[in-house]
């Protein structure tokens, strides 16, 4: 009992700490990387607010893939909102008191939860059903596909079937934050639901869940289309000018 | 009549997206440069010892330099959005040819050297080696890729399949494994300074003749000048204009405009040429070496705007990269964007009713407007996004009567490559350029059938050349792909000057 509390503490300290280093890691990497040319992806906005409209468009609604493909926009879109929703619902477990936006989106947040489930579906079908969409597919996207779908039917089953005491379980993470390690039940489903949540923070960093900080400096997507009026030179690049 | 050796794709109403077929252009590749066209551009005359190595530390050079393809190459999710955005996918069916399909063939490359779970677990994420077998794939398929950046408009994060291929060539390059086509070329820039290798002196005699040949059409005196120091403008246009059909009915088309314009201008022996393939092999430097010559040439013949003919992904490397790469552009006259597209420069001139036409003049003819690629998706003109697509139209209406577009989905920012762009003109690529025209040439037969269309107006060399050479495949004769700047030539009503009624006694003057 006590290691099982223990494990996951640890367990949980750890994810957290490769999640944020790893982010910050790639993050730091991506904005030190100079973008020496412009290149947007034309018609494209010519002030810096219309590249904040438009990575916004981006963002949350997915703009470009519905343009792409319908059924794996149709798909995306739900699997992504859902799981925005789902992590809304979850930070109660993680403040308190709990803010009242919070309060209101927990019935929207199991609503959610069966949206990203049913995406996942459709997006993991795609894999087997489009010949192209299979002839890219690897081991990994499998996996990860698999690892969210699990995590999203573990907690619709605590939900719906096996209720699990989350008074307990929120003094458990409360009680990380001052070191301070609670008792976790030892609920095998609960356990189970947490261990691979953990694990996705840990791939996290290492794996295509990159496309989220990956998007915002895409430089097709967020350079401004100015290049006449204004010059646009990476540091690199101007020693070559002997000048 | 053109014969081919390998199946004709038919045309079909609308694009079908075909069964994957693996491996069905493996054999596609194009010459390899020998050594005398490596060495002019600072490149290996053949494949070193070491490549696998130089090739892996080139690739993280090239990490370290464009942060385009460092967040490429981690953030792809195969969603498959681009898998059936590509013309030569649509055209050939070879998986490799999706633009995730061409993408991850560096990607698995990318993940084996430099990622932690490619490193631990390469079965797991697709990671392999650089093998002679991945090399020799890179070699075909990354020069099965027109950096038409249609993928990269459907990709939710805007991943370029061209910045890849770019890098990819430019590591090939790095290691010995050039492209003849493309590093020859550059090297006649060097030397002569243009595409096609034409000296001054047989420039000058293009341009006199075709000043005799205007002269007698018309019978009026329109100039056709290079090397005029002091000239208001310098116009920068592809080699191809000074050479054949139909390019050069463009060239014409803007001798009359800045004759009617009455302005100034001159076009130069040194920078003889519009377009810059050190775009299309990736090289930063190379393409630096070319664009300095239009500012050595601006700097010497004292011009004041610089303008650029017809030509794509000139365009692009003049909109985007210019001021970049040769600027800055303070000696010039401020009041004009540097550099203008001769589309913006005509556009304008019909805005101010400066330029009259006789729109009947074109009554021969039903035209559609093809969007090139790389002045679709990678530049712009005038001043609002998408006076690419309003600007050459707009000027089309003016000297037509009868123009049609074709399929919304096959125009403007989702336009089809010609087939032939990013450095793929040429004889050796031929099956790979007539499959790869097949989604653009269905949507044109469509209206041909429709709408009775009889000619598709261009604005580019590439585009000009390729669509001439693969119509007759496709049962189209190779002059119905005509210069924008045609409809205008031979729609504008000239003013005669005072010289024009006693054409024998007319001195050059240089
Ligand atoms: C800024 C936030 C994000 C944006 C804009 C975004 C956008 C996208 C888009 C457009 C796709 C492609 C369509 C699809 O397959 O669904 C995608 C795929 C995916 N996203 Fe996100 N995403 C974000 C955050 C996340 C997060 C936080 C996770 C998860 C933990 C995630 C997990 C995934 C997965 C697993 C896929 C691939 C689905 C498949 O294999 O088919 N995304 N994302
Ligand atoms: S840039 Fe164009 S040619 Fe290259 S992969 Fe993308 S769609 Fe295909
Ligand atoms: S559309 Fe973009 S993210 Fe999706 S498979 Fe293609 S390259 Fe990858």
């Amino acid at each position: 009992m006590a290691f099982l509390t223990n494990f996951y503490a640890f367990l949980f300290y750890f994810a957290a700490c490769v999640l944020v280093a790893g982010l910050a890691r790639k993050i730091i990497q991506y904005a030190l990387t100079p973008a020496p040319l412009k290149i947007p992806t034309t018609p494209a906005p010519t002030t810096q607010r219309g590249v904040v409209l438009r990575m916004m468009r981006e963002v949350v609604l997915f703009e470009s893939l519905f343009r792409g493909n319908k059924w794996t926009w149709i798909f995306g879109w739900m699997f992504h909102f859902g799981l925005f929703l789902v992590t809304l619902r979850h930070l109660r477990y993680f403040i308190d008191p709990v803010w009242f936006p919070i309060q209101l989106v927990q019935p929207f947040g199991i609503y959610g939860g069966i949206a990203m489930v049913v995406g996942l579906a459709g997006l993991w079908a795609r894999r087997f059903l489009v010949d192209r969409v299979k002839y890219i597919t690897s081991t990994s996207d499998h996996l990860i596909l698999g690892l969210l779908v699990a995590i999203g039917c573990t907690g619709l089953l605590m939900k719906f079937v096996f209720h699990v005491d989350v008074v307990e379980i929120k003094t458990f993470f409360l009680g990380l934050y001052s070191y301070d390690i609670q008792p976790l039940p030892a609920d095998p489903l609960l356990l189970l639901h947490l261990l691979l949540v953990a694990l996705l923070m840990i791939i996290f960093p290492y794996s295509k869940l990159l496309h989220m900080p990956g998007l915002f400096f895409s430089p097709t997507r967020n350079q401004v289309d100015n290049p006449r009026e204004q010059r646009h030179i990476a540091p690199w690049a101007s020693k070559l000018e002997q000048r | 009549m053109a014969k081919a050796t390998f199946k004709v794709p038919d045309l079909t109403q609308y694009t079908e997206v075909p069964a994957i077929q693996p491996g069905a252009m493996a054999h596609s590749q194009p010459f390899i440069a020998k050594a005398e066209f490596q060495e002019p551009l600072g490149y290996p005359g053949e494949l070193v010892e070491n490549w696998q190595e130089r090739a892996i530390e080139k690739m993280g050079e090239l990490l370290g330099k464009y942060r385009s393809l460092r967040v490429y190459m981690d953030a792809c999710v195969k969603c498959g959005a681009c898998t059936d955005k590509c013309h030569y996918f649509l055209g050939t069916a070879d998986p490799k040819n999706m633009p995730v399909g061409r993408q991850d063939l560096m990607r698995k490359v990318y993940r084996r050297y430099f990622t932690l779970a490619g490193k631990l677990f390469p079965k797991l994420v697709g990671a392999e080696d650089f093998t002679k077998e991945v090399l020799d794939d890179w070699y075909s398929y990354f020069h099965q890729c027109s950096q038409c950046r249609r993928c990269s408009v459907f990709c939710p994060y805007g991943i370029d399949t061209a910045e890849i291929s770019m890098a990819a060539r430019e590591i090939m390059d790095a290691i010995g494994v050039g492209q003849k086509y493309c590093n020859e070329i550059i090297g006649k820039v060097y030397k002569v300074g243009n595409n096609l290798g034409l000296p001054g002196p047989a420039l000058i005699d293009t341009l006199e003749g075709l000043e005799e040949d205007v002269y007698d059409d018309t019978g009026v005196r329109v100039r056709y000048p290079i090397d005029q120091e002091g000239a208001e403008i310098l116009l920068v246009t592809p080699s191809a204009d000074f050479f054949a059909e139909p390019h050069v009915d463009g060239l014409i088309g803007y001798g009359k405009v800045f004759h009617e314009a009455g302005i100034s201008w001159t076009l130069s022996t040194h920078a003889s040429e519009a377009a810059n393939f050190g775009m299309f092999i990736g090289s930063y430097e190379n393409m630096h070496r070319v664009a300095q010559r239009i500012r050595e040439a601006a700097i010497k013949l004292k011009v004041k705007r610089i303008v650029f003919g017809e030509c794509g992904h000139a365009w692009r490397v003049a909109y985007s990269f210019l001021n970049t790469l040769a600027g800055p552009w303070d000696f010039l006259d401020p009041r004009y964007p540097v550099p203008q597209h001769i589309c913006e420069f005509t556009y304008e001139l019909i805005q101010q009713g400066k330029l009259k036409f006789d729109k009947s003049e074109n009554d021969d003819k039903v035209l559609t407007y093809h969007d090139s690629c790389n002045v679709a998706r990678a530049s712009r003109m005038g001043n609002v996004p998408g006076g690419q697509f309003e600007i050459p139209r707009a000027i089309i209406r003016a000297t037509c009567n009868n123009f049609y577009d074709m399929d919304e989905d096959t125009i403007r920012d989702r336009t089809f490559c010609c087939g032939g762009g990013g450095g793929l003109l040429t004889d050796d690529l031929m099956e790979l350029r007539v499959k790869g025209a097949k989604p653009r040439l269905d949507a044109l037969n469509n209206v041909i059938q429709e709408k009775g269309v009889t000619h598709m107006a261009a604005i580019c060399a590439i585009c000009k050349t390729q669509f001439s050479k693969v119509f007759p495949y496709y049962g189209l004769e190779m002059d119905q792909i005509i210069s924008l700047h045609q409809l205008v030539g031979d729609a504008i009503v000239l003013t005669p000057g005072p010289e024009d009624d006693e054409p024998d006694d007319d001195d050059d003057d240089d």
